[in-house]
């Protein structure tokens, strides 16, 4: 306690208000940091982390995510914000010392928290996540009482390398960053690693020890080796840009793009064959994610229509697959193979766009989104009432739906390996469409009905049937992902069509970026296939319980700091930053424009889940 | 639809004009052909209640009552609930999608007070005092959880465009559920059951009603005609109704938008921790997912009163209570669909929906600021 009211005033030489200031400051941030911390611990997530070792003996992932956030709150005082024309202040050995107090505040606030914890054993009843357990690893197994010197210290000591971090020449700061970012990242995704070197064991073994962590041995290794291809990349950084920009007229620029996309198709045929069983599930999640994203790209990304109900489209698809396909569909006698019912599924997806579209022509952009949810919602609860049970079997569902018969053979769940080829050819359609469709005559009138919509129709662009288009072509493509997921599970029934999946379709595009086909498929790869979706694991299932929040978390803090997504498509980005555009137009009169990097963009340092 | 016969026509060519006013009465031959169906369904539907009702089978003329008064209590927390959404809309010009997670964080943080008086016996020697603390704890939790949102999400989006906010909130609502769920556990916990003074019925003009549903009315109307007294007879009210209609202009009269901002926030919060109240006494149980549903009813409820519009929120809220009451026994039922209790939602659904098509501005007119009325 003591050390909150008697510190701040030792880095303030004088009393004067600028002073008082800083100590506000310092205390601000030291107990908001320690206030996460505790969030951590109250809602489970650091006791759960605790399971997953990084470096095996000495480094769980509780740890590295409890002291992270003293080390990112200590380098916000070394944070310098140029403003033009004004110089900005020195890195001094007073913002280390400011972010040491800050931690040390921030460890008290945990072990005062960890103090109440246990002076008060009742919480659990309430609290579930509050208990022994907890206070024992919060205060890295000491007591209670040394709690207060030894979590004070740690994170001063966090927080202080956070700001000192600053100090570190750019040249070595970053290769240093990345080897410490690779520790993690490789000790996290072991399975991931386990599965691809399935042949040859030597390398899972010397990396992994048994509890699938990273040993001390070779996390240094690891890190050597990913600083020293950084350092020496970095050095030759400057060459290869070079050579990149001296070709800078646009047939060689198409010419790397194309190359680039031809492998990344080649690495995404290849893969799956090196690839084991729950790898390929994995992948497949992600590839009708990523379907289903990039429909859901050309409703809000390209129109700048938010579908929140977007999921009712994917249950259309699945259900009239499995509707015309399973022997056990309760009405429909005809058992039509999957090819058969394919086109089906394309009418009764547009007959769904258009239902779901034409009432809604005229509606404000907000209202849409809470119609759309509402009929998403609506869709769910009669699939699953007793009143249609006799044709979409009520809350059993549909069972016994067949795979897609190719050659002879049934692709379904028990072949992951060719089920991923499947969802790999809609995902490959589906990018080609958005690609064509984005800068063709209807592409041009979805931008100008997404910036303006009266100002489109006066120039003559036909909105109603542009917004129609727009929900046509988002339904079908999700009824594609729709049509795979019957096939590949082969049972449908409500659970997998709630309001989550929409929502964490809405996340995957909004982390990409609106209206980016590159930024929407990373991010389908990227969060589905770390945190997973709503019913399906991802490969860190340390995270399965809290992905939900991660994911609500993240649609917060892109709408705050980066509205356009993180690769975002460039003319969406001009629209959402116009204001800035317009003054960095007016301050660099004509210097030509630089799209890139918009407000004061900070990497991270630490390893922020 | 007002707003889009209101706008220049842009000039056209002959045949591009004729074209246009046939598929606009396209759109519009859809668009009653859906009115007909619904007033087809409801016309039907009310016949076959009659008829069945008539015939003495289905409920009797008691059970219908009963049915109503409940639906009045659920419509009278719809319509507090409703207050949140239909101020910031006013003020703010967005949904704030996160109001039904602040109803809820009151009716858990509302469950801790009422176990711990409960196990402390306060519950049952001095039931008043105890319901009046739950209340309390209820509106300070949920106003403080109003306004941390409003702080952290919302402020630095002033300005942006509307979906952001929206978004935003959608987050923010995501959030707030896990957090929830992690900090009590994913199960239901369930409030101590309502004291004795309250368990029983009482007879008013004739009609058994159940305590606690009359409890529920007489709060919702003691706490809107403290909400009427703020809005209209303070300085922070006079302040608040000053920035729905243009926050710039009361800027320059000298009201501190951003502290009224944060209010109408706080007014918010309270009236949904008086909900959350309300939900303890008429349900009981709770749980982390328990604000998603009574959140968009409400929201519903705040549409269909007219959004901005403060006493249409309530009238609202009731003639949602009662339409999802009443609507799937006497329409749906009246029908011969089976199971029409479990569609309950869905007929809150499809009345939010028609009401979003047919009736945006709300039945009692909307009361917006001139830039968002767009």
């Amino acid at each position: 306690m003591t050390t909150v009211t008697t510190s701040p005033p030792r880095t303030a030489s004088e009393r004067s208000p600028v002073d008082r200031a800083v100590m506000r400051r310092v205390l601000r941030v030291g107990v908001l940091a320690g206030g996460v911390m505790v969030y951590t611990a109250a809602i489970g997530m650091f006791q759960t982390f605790n399971d997953k070792e990084i470096i095996d003996p000495i480094l769980s992932l509780s740890y590295l995510v409890l002291f992270a956030i003293p080390a990112v709150a200590g380098a916000s005082f070394s944070k310098r914000v140029a403003i033009e024309g004004i110089e900005t202040e020195p890195l001094s050995t007073l913002d280390i010392a400011k972010a040491a107090i800050a931690g040390a505040i921030a460890g008290v606030v945990v072990a005062l928290f960890a103090l109440l914890v246990d002076l008060f054993p009742d919480l659990r009843g309430t609290f579930p996540k509050l208990g022994p357990q907890m206070v024992r690893l919060l205060t890295l197994e000491y007591s209670v009482a040394s709690g207060f010197i030894v979590l004070p210290a740690i994170s001063a000591v966090a927080a202080g390398a956070g700001a000192a971090f600053a100090w570190i020449p750019e040249r070595i700061r970053r290769p240093l960053l990345l080897a410490g970012a690779s520790i993690p990242v490789l000790s996290m995704f072991e399975p991931l690693v386990d599965d691809l070197f399935d042949e040859i064991p030597a390398i899972t073994d010397f990396l992994y020890s048994p509890a699938g962590a990273l040993t001390i041995t070779s996390s240094i290794v690891v890190a050597l080796v990913v600083a020293g291809v950084s350092y020496y990349l970095r050095q030759r950084d400057p060459i290869i840009k070079k050579r990149l920009s001296q070709s800078a007229d646009v047939s060689v620029r198409r010419r790397t793009t194309i190359v680039l996309a031809i492998i990344a198709i080649l690495a995404f045929v290849v893969l799956p064959q090196f690839l084991g069983g729950i790898m390929n599930e994995l992948l497949t999640n992600v590839g009708l994610f990523a379907l289903m994203a990039l429909g859901l790209n050309v409703v809000l990304g390209f129109a700048g229509l938010l579908d929140l109900g977007y999921v009712a489209f994917f249950a259309v698809g699945a259900y009239t697959t499995g509707v015309l396909t399973s022997p056990l569909s309760p009405t429909w006698d005809p058992v039509l193979s999957w090819w058969f019912a394919f086109p089906a599924v394309v009418v009764a997806a547009v007959l769904a766009g258009l239902m779901v579209g034409t009432p809604v022509l005229r509606m404000r952009g907000d209202y849409l989104a809470i119609v759309t949810l509402g009929f998403g919602e609506i869709v769910r609860i009669l699939l699953l009432s007793d009143w249609l049970s006799p044709y979409f079997g009520g809350a059993q569902g549909i069972r016994s739906i067949p795979g897609i018969p190719v050659a002879g053979t049934q692709v379904n769940a028990t072949s992951p390996e060719l089920m991923i080829y499947a969802v790999l050819v809609f995902v490959f359609i589906a990018v080609y469409v958005s690609w064509r469709l984005e800068d063709s005559r209807i592409g041009r009138a979805w931008a100008a009905l997404r910036e303006d919509e009266d100002v489109a129709e006066a120039v003559g662009v036909d909105t109603v049937k542009a917004k129609l288009l727009a929900f046509v072509t988002g339904a079908v493509i999700a009824s594609f992902a729709g049509a795979l997921f019957a096939a590949k599970v082969g049972t449908v029934f409500t659970n997998s069509f709630q309001i989550l999946v929409s929502i964490i379709i809405l996340v995957i595009v909004i982390v990409g970026g609106m209206g980016s086909l590159p930024g929407v498929v990373v991010g389908a790869l990227v969060l589905i296939g770390i945190l997973g979706g709503p019913n399906q694991p991802g490969l860190l299932q340390e995270f399965g319980e809290f992905k939900l929040l991660i994911y609500g978390a993240l649609l917060v803090y892109m709408m705050l700091k980066r509205p356009e997504g993180l690769l975002p498509s460039v003319r969406r980005q001009r629209e959402l930053h116009q204001d800035e555009f317009l003054q960095d137009a007016w301050l660099d009169k004509g210097e030509g424009d630089e799209p890139q990097s918009p407000g004061p963009s900070v990497a991270e340092p630490g390893g922020q889940a | 639809m007002t707003a889009i016969d209101e706008r220049p026509a842009p000039p056209e060519a002959p045949e591009e004009r004729e074209r246009k006013a046939l598929r606009i009465s396209w759109i519009d031959l859809f668009l009653w052909g859906i009115r007909i169906a619904a007033i087809i369904v409801i016309v039907f539907g009310l016949f076959g209640s009659i008829s069945k009702f008539v015939a003495g089978e289905g409920l009797t003329a008691q059970g219908w009552r009963d049915l109503i008064v409940s639906s009045l209590a659920q419509g009278a927390m719809y319509g507090l609930l409703a207050l949140g959404y239909s101020m910031v809309y006013g003020v703010l010009g967005f949904i704030n999608f996160a109001h039904g997670e602040v109803f809820m964080s009151g009716t858990m943080v509302g469950f801790i007070a009422a176990n711990w008086l409960f196990e402390n016996g306060v519950w049952t020697s001095n039931p008043f005092l105890a319901m009046f603390l739950v209340l309390i704890v209820a509106m300070i939790t949920s106003t403080l959880v109003a306004v941390l949102v409003e702080r952290i999400a919302y402020k630095p989006l002033r300005g942006a465009p509307r979906l952001i906010p929206l978004i935003t909130s959608i987050g923010m609502s995501f959030f707030l559920q896990y957090t929830f769920g992690g900090l009590f556990g994913v199960g239901f916990n369930t409030y101590p059951p309502p004291p004795e003074v309250i368990a029983g019925s009482v007879n008013i003009f004739g009609i058994d009603v159940r305590s606690t549903q009359l409890t529920v009315i007489i709060i919702a109307i003691l706490s809107m005609i403290g909400l009427w007294y703020f809005v209209t007879r303070t300085r922070s009210g006079r302040a608040m109704r000053a920035v729905a209609e243009d926050k710039e202009i009361a800027g320059l009269m000298g009201i501190n938008v951003d502290r009224t901002i944060v209010l109408v926030f706080a007014v918010g919060g309270a009236m949904a921790g008086v909900a959350a109240m309300m939900w303890s006494l008429l349900f009981r149980s709770v749980n982390f997912f328990a604000g998603f549903l009574p959140g968009v009813k409400a929201f519903t409820a705040a549409v269909l009163g007219g959004i901005g519009n403060i006493a249409g929120a309530m009238g609202g809220g009731v003639l949602l209570g009662l339409f999802e009451g009443v609507g799937p026994l006497l329409i749906l039922g009246g029908l011969g669909i089976p199971g029409v209790s479990q569609l309950k939602d869905a007929v809150a659904f499809i009345a939010l929906v028609l009401v979003l098509i047919f009736r945006p501005s709300g039945l009692f007119g909307e009361r917006l600021g001139s830039e968002d009325r767009v």
